[in-house]
């Protein structure tokens, strides 16, 4: 009987291991699934502000934001994220990557040498990007300077700095899905959904997270506690911003100016800095689309001191 | 009786200008709740929801340059704390950048004064300096709770 059981726990054992295996084989997009690809450089110009690569990427410290050293340190509830260097240095930077390498990192967020990445790299909304956007993002990468030096590792305790657990939170949280438009909202709503929920990756600073560090679905855009710290990210649904007009939100992202008078700060500075390199119709574009969000009660907030 | 309460309520008022003028967190909240309401007018006719005015404009931009001169000497060492302030530590550990943000503001402001004519060089000026806003707001202001 008790050797039975035995047998029995370790089947069970061997199984759960076997799918834990294959549920976080890190997914990749193998070269051979991209076609031929003119790259359209403004375009990819454009990815890249909406993306707000620079925010993170950019080395502390200098005023050229297309230097992309790294170095930035990223605090978290799981620990310190070290962003790395992307400038097109071979050594240091994503020189030797190949289109596929980026397509896979923003769209599985697995790296070329087949790790996961940490969702503090937010592929969870990159995944929706069209793969023609990211190829012309990768064009548009290898024009900026190459910066030399390596970023030092992250500084993430156990258990979460063993990487293969990270195919089990990206079984749960990342649907592999790419954008798909609402045929009943006219192109413009559909360019805001667009750059709001995939290269703009809004939601990820803009919802409160679940004790995993996953989105709660249900408060996308309900703004929450700053994942990086100290207070309050706003809400951003029509809970929040009833008194913004579409115009205020665009003007917002435009310049940082609320329609109270005052100018946004604390990490919404660096992503006004790229809102504002955007195409006056992409700006547009996102405001309709924000101000269309219906109304959703965030987390309460704490009482102020 | 009434010379009394007159006299009284003199002194209170005298008490408060003075209390107002030496404690620095009261006036440079008052200088930037100014600053907002005047950008608040300027936004809006930025935004061209209100007819651009050109006196109006003028008042703007010499609130600006008005607080620019004033605001860094209002961030004395026994005022990091206290009265509500959202103002960081970060002022005092990098002053010299701080200091010269405002500077900058109020040269901004200045140089628009003269150049600003009409809705279209308002709205190009004015987008300009307010980005100053964001800059100091990024490192030196609390996120509002």
């Amino acid at each position: 009987m008790l050797r039975k059981l035995i047998l029995l726990v370790v089947a069970v054992a061997i199984v759960g291991l076997a799918v834990f295996y294959i549920v976080t084989i890190p997914a990749t997009v193998p070269a051979s699934a991209l076609g031929s690809h003119t790259p359209d450089l403004a375009n990819g110009k454009e990815m890249f502000f909406a993306g707000g690569c620079t925010s993170c990427h950019a080395t502390p410290g200098q005023d050229d934001k297309t230097r992309l050293g790294g170095g930035l340190g990223l605090k978290s509830p799981f620990g310190t994220f070290y962003v790395p260097n992307i400038s097109p240095d071979p050594s240091d930077g994503i020189g030797k990557w190949s289109e596929a390498d980026l397509v896979t990192a923003m769209t599985k967020g697995t790296s070329p040498d087949g790790l996961h990445y940490f969702p503090a790299f937010p592929y969870t909304s990159y995944q929706r990007m069209r793969t023609e956007d990211v190829r012309d993002l990768f064009a548009y990468l290898k024009t900026l300077p190459a910066v030399q030096g390596r970023v030092r590792d992250h500084d993430v305790p156990f258990p979460f700095n063993v990487r293969r657990t990270l195919g089990g939170w990206k079984f749960v949280f990342l649907d592999g899905k790419p954008f798909a438009a609402d045929a009943s909202k006219s192109a413009e709503w559909n360019r805001g959904a667009y750059l709001v929920n995939g290269p703009g990756h809004c939601a990820e600073c803009h919802s409160p997270r679940n004790a995993l560090g996953g989105i709660i679905a249900a408060q996308r855009f309900a703004g929450g506690p700053n994942p990086e710290g100290e207070g309050w990210v706003p809400n951003i649904t029509q809970a929040g911003l009833k008194d913004y007009s579409d115009k205020d939100i665009e003007y917002l992202l435009e310049t940082g100016n609320t329609p109270e008078g005052d100018s946004v700060g604390g990490a919404m500075t660096p992503v006004i800095r790229n809102t504002s390199q955007l195409t006056p119709q992409d700006r547009r574009a996102m405001s309709v689309y924000i101000k269309s969000l219906p109304p959703v009660e965030g987390p309460k907030k704490p009482e102020k001191k | 009786m009434i010379r009394t309460v007159l006299a009284v309520s003199a002194i209170a008022i005298g008490i408060t200008a003075v209390a107002a003028q030496s404690d620095p967190i009261a006036q440079r909240k008052a200088i930037m709740k100014e600053v907002g309401a005047q950008t608040k007018t300027g936004g809006g006719m930025a935004k061209g929801e209100v007819p651009y005015d050109q006196g109006k404009a003028q008042t703007i931009l010499s609130t600006y340059v008005d607080a620019s001169a004033k605001m860094p000497g209002l961030f004395p060492e026994n005022s990091k704390t206290g009265g509500d302030t959202a103002a960081l530590p970060a002022i005092w550990s990098n002053k010299a950048d701080f200091d010269a943000r405002f500077a900058k503001f109020g040269s901004d402001a200045k140089a628009a004064a003269s150049a600003v004519k009409d809705a279209d060089s308002f709205k190009t000026a004015f987008s300009g300096i307010t980005k100053n806003c964001g800059g100091c707001h990024e490192n030196y202001r609390a996120k509002k709770n």
